[in-house]
């Protein structure tokens, strides 16, 4: 029977230097993969909803024509899927745990106004077009029918 | 080392056959190894699987009763007797999928995780709320 | 024969660190009838496949459990790997393997510590701890998360170890196992420790057979199974033996344990040192179709997997059955006849998870 097998390791840690970390007064440390939040390059958003589908906890909502990304952060669970989906790659995991709070909060992004411009304008022109190619695609359609008519007509 | 996969088969029978199988499968020296339910959504069936396996060999032999939406209520005879430990999956089996497993030997009266709603896993029958 | 006393355990108690509530029939000091009862934190996991699509469910599974998260979301990858047929690329396995190996040594270095606690050893719970800490701070470096990895997903694994990540892995075992190593003199040698360890709750193998025993707690019985024998991911390629003991008792459970802090300390060396070059991942196209039945060897024993996909995103049925749940059996039956003041331990050596036992 041994007697006093832990008296080592006890006196030496008696004398080393503590392997805690002083978290408040001293700022902690994270790593290069953390998985702590989810940050958006917001002007990069295609709004796919690629992410607001793929989430575990539905905690994500997407406004294609308002711009906005709204997340609940208090329901996320930082897992990275949305991140992994990303077809922009305009989502990011970032080092920084979400603070405790009363309430449970939605955070919304939205895009700079010029992107949101920008982005209205393409909208504007891309209607037009569609517009225009569908006028086009009308008169076609009563042209040829027109012609059909024409061609039964000697027949008929 | 020499990786043993062992056998994984799936063999079915019919209810009233499962006592017999189980002696069969404990007179070999298998164990249980866990035993579940599930409810098929498409073809409306509810499917019970008896695991068992063997320690040396790694072998797999999984007992299949399979059963028809009309015919779930049917009477299953517990093999508790057989193998004490399966009265935590039957109980289990029947609070979730409710399965009528009779004569468990620990009967814990349907609230073995204590949940509120009846039998969660399958779809209500005709007259039950 | 003395007077009969029923006293209730748990759900709420200082050794106990999981909701399981036990009604101990006492005759005097001696526990003569044991009836335990779950069910406290049932949260319907299971449940969720009718409402998640197969690729979220990894997700939900490595939460079934903080301590065998990577367990489960392994387990649950490689059977839907099963039912479609995917060929998961060399590397993937590889590394699935270490990152299993490094949440067994996390598990047990935390499982000891426990132990400790529960014998009232508290110096010895710090010491085990802080050597964890260690453990977990390469997995966060490598992962992301401390206990939840999420790096696995159907087909493959999401993340690499870079070559700095496992110089990384490899001095830190250089260190654990320096530190088992006086950790295993207490545990193994201390005569305090002994005396509470020794002769409590022995189950000969015989009877840890009839009551369907799995993983160390069986092995501690004589039961040499382990399913890492079975050659799933990349163990097939790596040289190990289960680790076993005859003993039975506390004592034996105590001594597999820290056998296996060693053996997944040399796994995680001999995978590091045969990792392949190659992809991460599969690719993976349609839904599961089918079923499998999968058993893997997690840090607290055995754990079978059983899915049903019928070819949609939603899967028919997602089945977990815990190591505990195999377990619960075994520790009615050692609990019958041992003293009152042995009931912590005893309820500590089976390596309880009742979170993941209810799903």
């Amino acid at each position: 029977m041994a007697v006093m097998t832990f008296a080592g390791a006890a006196l030496k840690n008696f004398f080393s230097k503590p392997v805690t970390t002083k978290y408040p007064a001293e700022p902690a440390e994270y790593k290069e993969r953390t998985r702590g939040h989810i940050e958006i390059s917001i002007d990069d958003c295609i709004g796919c909803g690629m992410c607001t589908r793929c989430c575990p906890c539905g905690t994500l909502s997407i406004d294609k024509i308002k711009g906005t990304w709204t997340i609940n952060r208090f329901d996320c669970i930082a897992c990275g899927f949305c991140v992994e989906k990303c077809p922009k790659k305009c989502l990011t995991m970032v080092a920084g745990y979400q603070t405790p709070d009363g309430e449970k909060e939605t955070v919304t992004y939205t895009k700079s106004p010029e992107v949101l411009e920008a982005e209205a304008k393409q909208r504007e022109e891309m209607a037009k077009k569609a517009a225009e190619a569908k006028k086009a695609a009308e008169a076609k359609k009563a042209a040829e029918a027109a012609k059909a008519a024409e061609e039964k007509k000697p027949e008929g | 080392m020499t990786a043993t996969e062992g056998k994984n088969e799936i063999i079915a029978i019919e209810p009233g056959e499962l006592s017999v199988k189980a002696m069969e499968m404990k007179s070999k020296g298998l164990r249980l190894s866990q035993a579940c339910a599930a409810w098929l959504r498409k073809e409306e069936k509810l499917e019970l699987s008896y695991s068992f396996v063997d320690d040396e060999t790694y072998d797999m032999f999984n007992v299949r009763i399979s059963l028809d939406n009309d015919k779930r209520d049917t009477e299953i005879a517990s093999i508790s007797d057989i193998f004490p430990y399966a009265a935590f999956y039957e109980n289990e089996m029947r609070e979730l999928f409710g399965a009528n497993i009779k004569v468990i030997n620990l009967d814990l009266h349907n609230k073995l995780y204590r949940i509120e709603e009846e039998t969660p896993f399958v779809p209500k029958k005709e007259g039950q709320n | 024969m003395g007077k009969r006393s029923v006293i209730p355990y748990g759900p709420q108690h200082p050794v106990l660190p999981e909701p399981i509530h036990l009604d101990l029939v006492l005759e005097d000091e001696k526990i003569v009838d044991v009836l335990p009862s779950i069910g406290f934190i049932h949260r319907g996991l299971e449940k969720l496949t009718e409402k998640r699509d197969f690729n979220q469910m990894v997700y939900v599974t490595e939460r079934v459990c903080g301590i065998c998260s990577f367990g489960h979301g392994y387990g649950y990858c490689d059977t839907v790997e099963h039912i479609m047929n995917i060929e998961v690329p060399d590397r993937a396995k590889f590394l699935r393997t270490i990152w299993f190996e490094l949440s067994r040594l996390h598990s047990h270095l935390l499982w000891a510590g426990l132990m400790a606690d529960a014998f009232g050893f508290e110096n010895l719970f710090y010491q085990c701890w802080r050597v964890r800490e260690k453990v977990l701070d390469v997995i966060e470096l490598t992962t992301g998360g401390r206990v939840i990895f999420s790096v696995n997903k159907v087909g493959g694994v999401l993340k690499d170890i870079t070559p700095e990540m496992q110089k990384a892995i490899l001095e830190m075992l250089d260190y654990v196992e320096k530190e088992t190593k006086v950790l295993e003199k207490t545990f193994m040698n201390d005569y305090t420790v002994q005396s509470r360890m020794k002769g409590v709750g022995v189950l000969t193998k015989e009877q840890a057979h009839a009551l369907g025993c799995a993983g160390p707690f069986a092995r501690a019985s004589g039961i040499a199974t382990d399913m890492r024998m079975r050659g799933y991911a990349a163990y097939g390629e790596l040289d190990m033996e289960p680790i076993i003991s005859n003993d039975g008792d506390c004592y034996g459970r105590c001594e597999v344990r820290i056998g296996e802090i060693y053996q997944s300390i040399d796994l995680i060396r001999q995978a590091i040192d045969k990792l392949p070059d190659g992809e991460l991942a599969a690719v993976v196209k349609g839904n599961p179709n089918g079923e499998y039945f999968m058993r893997i060897e997690q840090p607290r024993g055995e754990a079978d997997y059983y899915i049903k996909g019928n070819g949609t995103p939603n899967l028919d049925r997602m089945r977990v059955r815990t190591p505990t749940f195999a377990n619960l059996a075994g520790l009615c039956e050692v609990l019958k006849g041992a003293d009152y003041a042995d009931v912590g331990i005893l309820a500590v050596t089976i390596d309880p998870c009742i979170s993941c036992t209810e799903r």
